[in-house]
């Protein structure tokens, strides 16, 4: 067995706990060690990502118990893209976040984002669908720390709802396991797929139930139409690098519909054939819409991101909701660049909020902030045409893809215009707002009251992880060929879950 | 039985339900606390129920599967149960200081995010 698979759990968890207990008094050791162990595990997920690149599936047997009865890790090519976006992002929002100053506002910043990013890793990595839901616990229960980080009313109440919405997911989830329990007698993803296949038509009313169930839960995290209500307030409300990592929760969503709905529930199987595939997609279109709509009607820098978050997820979903394989590289490839631009809107954003003094982040004329405006402005310019998704960033790649895979589906024209116009209206709010911040300023007040300091200016750290989040846009659009044909290798394996089911079924249980 | 196990079930699920769709954060706690309970009741019966039966195997040889009851139901249970008691209290404590620094217990965030008055009034606390 191969046990670097478990240290992407171990080693935050392990640099968590040391964080609480030995120096959380120490602000600059817990940025030294927190920084490295992410650096580390940014590292290991290249590594692992080499590993998986090969083809093969690995599995990792917790406690030495073969699969069906123990707890599984199971590394594919999927599963290691994942890991490598989570780490990178975690890497420079922890950059930014020490850059700007946000993790010493408050307590235990350093040691809740390590147990986040264990949560994630640990998501991404589990082959049990039980496991899988104690992760998602995991990771929301950092999220709630770190989403009322700093405190603040508005924020905290926020918060509350955040929380609420996400223990109702939480019980959703475990009455879609337990029905799965009950028809299948399984919760290993892999022998789920075996048993669920071999399910006689009698059982296919639980099944259903818990195939839609599961889905929901799913969604919820997502964001899709009628369940994204926790999303734009929490997102505008949390601290901006916790926004900014908040962008790969969102993917947890769309990653574990991916996982199982090309692995256990997959479209062609007769059982739960049509109970999922026909909303889907419709709901997906129309988050994609409401999102955009979000763009143009929002007040304020943050939640115009968080909408934007919105419709970006919507775009994703209506790729995935397509089940074919074209369609699943344009999905992954979407993931990809959706989770950076995402990111550097809302770092951006702080940063824009941070010289503005009074008028915080709204989206309103105000002073000009004394110091690089100018740069802040190309900053947002960038990250807004990737966002919007306009050529040369990636974000015009992605919807390529998107458009060219959904050219066979027989719902090519809702979806062509739904993406089409949504980018026009999008591209809309996006210079609305940019031109609204950045040019109808005026001079600053020559005599400023006097109980104001001077504004903030953002430290040579922040804003240099600023510009870093959006160099990865660059490298997805100038490589994007051979991303693709990764990301091509990735889908084909899913479309395959023979190697998956048989690399974790049979994979022995080491003897004593 | 089952009648009784699946009205139980289904009787907490309704009370956390509508409990859970008021407007303030205590009986939205307490609704969400009937719905952890009606999730782990059900975790429970997914294994079939049986009475006075053992889940954990007396001996190693002469095993009959109808003299025992499905064990993993039970241990997903309990992890069901330390999770939900766990997130129970952190949104207890998170509400309490929500409730602390706002002076209300209402669930919905009012005025409309975005008004002019509020920038000047919610947002201090970012500064410091």
């Amino acid at each position: 067995m191969n046990h670097w698979l478990i240290v992407p759990v171990v080693l935050p968890a392990t640099l968590a706990a040391l964080t609480v207990l030995m120096f959380r008094h120490h602000l600059f050791l817990q940025r030294v060690f927190s920084t490295t162990g992410t650096a580390a595990l940014f590292l290991i997920s290249l590594g692992l990502m080499v590993r998986a690149g090969g083809g093969a599936v690995e599995v990792y047997e917790l406690g030495n118990w073969p699969a069906p009865f123990g707890i599984v890790l199971v590394l594919d090519r999927l599963a290691a893209i994942m890991l490598v976006l989570t780490t990178l992002l975690a890497l420079m929002t922890q950059l930014y976040a020490i850059g700007s100053g946000w993790d010493a506002r408050g307590k235990h910043f350093h040691a809740l984002y390590q147990f986040q990013l264990m949560g994630i890793l640990g998501a991404f990595l589990t082959g049990d669908a039980f496991n899988l839901f104690v992760f998602f616990e995991v990771l929301l229960i950092a999220s709630y720390g770190l989403m009322i980080h700093g405190g603040g009313a508005r924020r905290l109440r926020a918060g509350t709802q955040y929380v609420i919405y996400n223990l109702l997911g939480s019980t959703l989830f475990l009455f879609a396991l337990g029905t799965l329990y009950a028809v299948t007698g399984t919760l290993n993803m892999a022998d789920l797929a075996v048993r669920v296949a071999e399910l006689g038509p009698d059982h296919s009313a639980l099944i259903r139930v818990a195939a839609v169930m599961l889905l929901l839960v799913f969604c919820v995290k997502a964001a899709l139409l009628p369940l994204h209500f926790w999303l734009p307030e929490s997102y505008a409300n949390a601290p901006a690098p916790v926004a900014s990592l908040f962008a790969i929760m969102t993917k947890v969503g769309a990653y574990s519909i991916i996982r199982v709905y090309t692995l256990v529930f997959p479209p062609s199987l007769p059982a739960t054939a049509d109970s999922f595939g026909v909303w889907l997609l419709p709901a997906a279109l129309l988050t994609l819409i409401f999102g955009t709509i979000g763009i143009l009607g929002a007040h304020r820098l943050t939640r115009l991101v968080a909408f934007a978050a919105i419709a970006s997820m919507g775009t994703l979903l209506t790729a995935i909701s397509l089940f074919t394989e074209q369609a699943m590289t344009a999905a992954l490839y979407y993931t990809l660049h959706s989770t950076f631009a995402t990111a550097a809107l809302f770092v951006i954003a702080d940063l824009v909020r941070a010289g503005r003094r009074d008028a915080d982040d709204l989206i309103t004329p105000a002073p000009a902030p004394p110091a690089r405006n100018g740069l802040l402005a190309a900053l947002f310019f960038a990250a807004a045409i990737a966002m919007t998704g306009m050529p040369p960033l990636s974000g015009f790649a992605g919807k390529l893809l998107v458009l060219d895979a959904a050219r066979a589906a027989l719902a090519m024209g809702p979806i062509w215009a739904a993406v089409l116009i949504s980018s026009l209206v999008a591209i809309i709010g996006f210079a609305r707002a940019g031109s609204t911040v950045f040019w109808k300023t005026h001079p600053p007040d020559p005599n400023p009251a006097p109980d104001e300091g001077p504004p903030r200016t953002p430290g040579a750290l922040a804003l240099v992880t600023g510009c870093a989040l959006i160099a990865p846009l660059i490298l997805l659009s100038v490589f994007a060929g051979p991303v693709t044909g990764y990301l091509a290798d990735t889908s084909a394996q899913l479309y395959a879950p023979q190697g998956y089911i048989s690399a974790v079924l049979h994979t022995p249980g080491v003897a004593e | 039985m089952e009648l009784l196990v699946a009205s139980a079930i289904g009787l907490l699920t309704a009370a956390g339900v509508y409990m859970v769709l008021r407007l303030r954060t205590f009986p939205v706690i307490l609704g969400l606390s009937l719905l952890s309970y009606a999730v782990n009741l059900f975790l429970f019966a997914t294994g079939r129920l049986a009475i006075n039966l053992p889940p954990v195997l007396k001996s190693h040889s002469n095993i009959d599967p109808a003299g025992y009851t499905d064990p993993l139901p039970q241990a997903l249970v309990l992890t069901a149960i330390v999770i939900s008691f766990g997130m129970t209290a952190v949104i207890v404590m998170v509400s309490i200081s929500a409730c602390l620094a706002s002076d209300t217990d209402r669930i919905d965030l009012t005025p409309a995010p975005g008004a002019e008055a509020e920038a000047g009034e919610d947002q201090p606390e970012d500064r410091r």
